[in-house]
């Protein structure tokens, strides 16, 4: 039996008819370093996908004993507190700064931030740019969706052109709202930056992907040679108000059209070449 | 220890050093640049970092994430970066994090700022004011016992008189009894335990059966353990000549020196008056003030500002006398609270007159003052 079909084009569940039979835990897929695997952000969001990378990257490099994550505010908060590697919580914004304390106070341990677009380039840009200018050895984790997703889909700063939000009805304009800042490109730019790349989550190929920048990132900080970033492009079909299977094209579409993925910097590794998977 | 000649910001960042601090960040803004400086030079010297912080705000997220490792951490500014910071200053307050807050202010338009928490939220600051250099460095030693003790940031208030006068002062590391191991403190080393630490201001406990936080919960016990400090912590103030007085004067801080003074010279021609100089700002030290102005005819308060602390003095005197505020925000041109009203005869023109505008058998004009 098709447990989907088609209305006006639409992909629709079926839900005319009971289910056979009840729902079943087949396998538990949900990563050691994460309590438990069930959440309540929204279907179709791409931040526990990039929540998950990110944990998986610290067990494979075997540093969950000296790891500690710093939070910034958003829905990825709702993980702050469901992960079994040491968490600090900062503020909407600051979590650049605090984990700059952390990482000073305690140069042994790793550490990274978990901040999305509203909270690190709204709400705290001069923050990630100065500890990226500082080359502090930390790693700084942006997810990035284009919108304050929390809030329910409201402009942010690195929303694209012609996306529709709350805030830019008719989508942003660029004389009327300004144009998207790409962080990560901005921040290659510093010195003090030795690992700058820029993932996705809307297909298991750029899953994987986005790993290997995260542990690439986490291995930069370990050699302590300057700080290293990832940006993650996430979905978030609730704050796009579109259909949840339609936000991993429409991030391709738009999001990813603008926000390159790729890696920008890599000072431990190869620089990387263009026209190859890790190039622009 | 042999004293040396000190400026207090001097003696402040060592009395910092000599209390364990090992994690300073700051932002310069006078008067509290001359701590900065300091601490930049000498921190290092000890093994601790100091952080020339790119804005107050990240200054305080930068001694917020040290303080969270459990290292003895402060930051501070004036009372308008401090303005900047109470954002965090609030959520590391209900994080329940020890770290000591400097303001070096300017005048003392901050009071309530310091004493009623100038952020979001239900949370209290203890806040000591020492009235010269040498208090200076005891306080700021008792303030890294209180904030280690009650998981909960202590401010030292300060002022310009304080940051640039010269002491001769001995900094001894002082014995306030053991501090509870911080054992809440992040090092990373509890991950894959199954039971991984959290510091947050939205709670203590890790998920596990349900989604997020219980924020009421949460809260609760958080004014819980405020009110267990308030408790505990002993109110300090300075009684000077109060016992026989008619008129008690409040002032604290360095204008508090000059009101001594004023005070003395009174005495001298045989008026009964008496100063209160209270020490921890909050918590205000109702009882001293109740004690000390109970045969009180009349009291005075002191403020280089539009009348800030006489609400508290109010509230401890209960209308049992008549309180006159004397004081006044006084700027020089240089902006950093110079207050030309802190001129001893000018005080004592002002006190004298409360006196005789309380009570006509008190002389309503001393001799010698203008």
């Amino acid at each position: 039996m098709t447990r989907t079909t088609r209305v006006d084009g639409q992909i629709v569940v079926r839900t005319d008819h009971a289910p056979t039979q009840p729902a079943q835990l087949v396998d538990d897929f949900t990563p050691a370093l994460i309590d438990v695997g069930a959440h309540h952000l929204c279907p179709g969001c791409g931040e526990p996908i990039a929540m998950r990378a990110v944990l998986e990257a610290v067990a494979e490099l075997d540093v969950a004993r000296r790891t500690i994550g710093v939070f910034g505010i958003g829905c990825y908060t709702a993980f702050s507190n469901n992960l079994d590697v040491e968490v600090l919580q900062a503020l909407h914004g600051r979590a650049p700064s605090v984990a700059t304390g952390v990482k000073r106070a305690r140069p042994d341990t790793v550490v990274f931030t978990i901040q999305g677009d509203g909270d690190m380039v709204n709400e705290g840009l001069q923050e990630v740019i100065h500890t990226a200018a500082r080359g502090e050895n930390v790693t700084c984790v942006m997810l990035n969706n284009g919108v304050f997703g929390e809030t329910g889909g409201h402009m942010t700063a690195t929303t694209v052109l012609g996306q529709r939000t709350k805030t830019s009805l008719e989508g942003r304009d660029p004389v009327a709202h300004g144009r998207p800042i790409l962080l990560a490109s901005l921040l290659a730019q510093l010195d003090g930056a030795a690992y700058v790349a820029r993932g996705a989550v809307n297909n298991a190929g750029n899953v994987a992907r986005t790993k290997r920048m995260l542990l690439q990132a986490l291995r930069t900080q370990i050699a302590a040679v300057g700080f290293s970033f990832v940006e993650i492009l996430t979905m978030c079909p609730t704050g796009w108000f579109i259909e949840t299977q339609e936000a991993p094209g429409y991030l391709a579409d738009n999001l990813a059209a603008v926000h390159s993925a790729g890696v920008l910097k890599d000072v431990l590794g190869s620089p990387p070449q263009p026209g190859t998977e890790e190039g622009l | 220890m042999t004293p040396r000649l000190m400026e207090g910001s001097e003696a402040m960042a060592e009395a910092m050093i000599a209390a364990g601090c090992r994690f300073f960040a700051g932002y310069p803004m006078t008067p509290f640049t001359e701590v900065l400086e300091h601490m930049a030079r000498k921190l290092p010297a000890v093994g601790g970092v100091c952080m020339n912080a790119e804005s107050e705000i990240e200054a305080v997220g930068m001694a917020w994430g040290a303080a969270a490792t459990g290292t003895p951490a402060a930051t501070g500014s004036t009372g308008q970066g401090l303005s900047l910071m109470q954002e965090s200053l609030a959520e590391i307050t209900l994080a329940r994090l020890p770290l000591v807050v400097l303001n070096m202010a300017r005048a003392q338009g901050d009071y309530f700022q310091a004493t009623r928490g100038g952020g979001h939220g239900d949370y209290r600051h203890l806040v000591l004011a020492p009235g010269d250099v040498a208090e200076a460095v005891e306080l700021v030693q008792l303030a890294f016992h209180l904030t280690a003790t009650w998981r909960n940031p202590v401010l030292v208030m300060g002022d310009y008189y304080l940051a640039h006068t010269a002491q001769s002062v001995a900094v001894e590391a002082l014995d306030f009894g053991p501090r509870p191991e911080a054992t809440w403190a992040l090092d990373g080393s509890t991950g894959g335990s199954g039971h991984a630490k959290l510091v947050s201001f939205l709670g203590s406990v890790k998920q596990r059966d349900d989604v997020g936080y219980d924020l009421s919960e949460y809260y609760a016990a958080c004014a819980a353990a405020t009110q267990s400090m308030i408790g505990a912590v002993a109110p300090l103030a300075e009684c000077f000549c109060t016992d026989d007085a008619e008129v008690v004067v409040v002032a604290f801080g360095t204008p508090a020196t000059y009101v001594k003074a004023a005070v003395r010279a009174l005495r001298a021609d045989g008026m009964a008056v008496g100063l209160v100089r209270p020490v921890t700002l909050f918590p205000f030290p109702s009882d001293i003030v109740t004690a000390a102005t109970h045969n009180a005819r009349a009291v005075a308060v002191y403020e280089n500002n539009q009348g800030q602390m006489v609400d508290d003095v109010r509230l401890a005197v209960l209308g049992r006398a008549p309180v006159h505020f004397i004081g006044g925000l006084s700027l020089d041109s240089s902006g950093f609270g110079i207050a030309p009203d802190l001129d001893v005869s000018v005080l004592r023109r002002r006190i004298a007159h409360v006196a005789a505008t309380t009570d006509a058998t008190v002389p309503s004009a001393v001799p010698g003052s203008r």
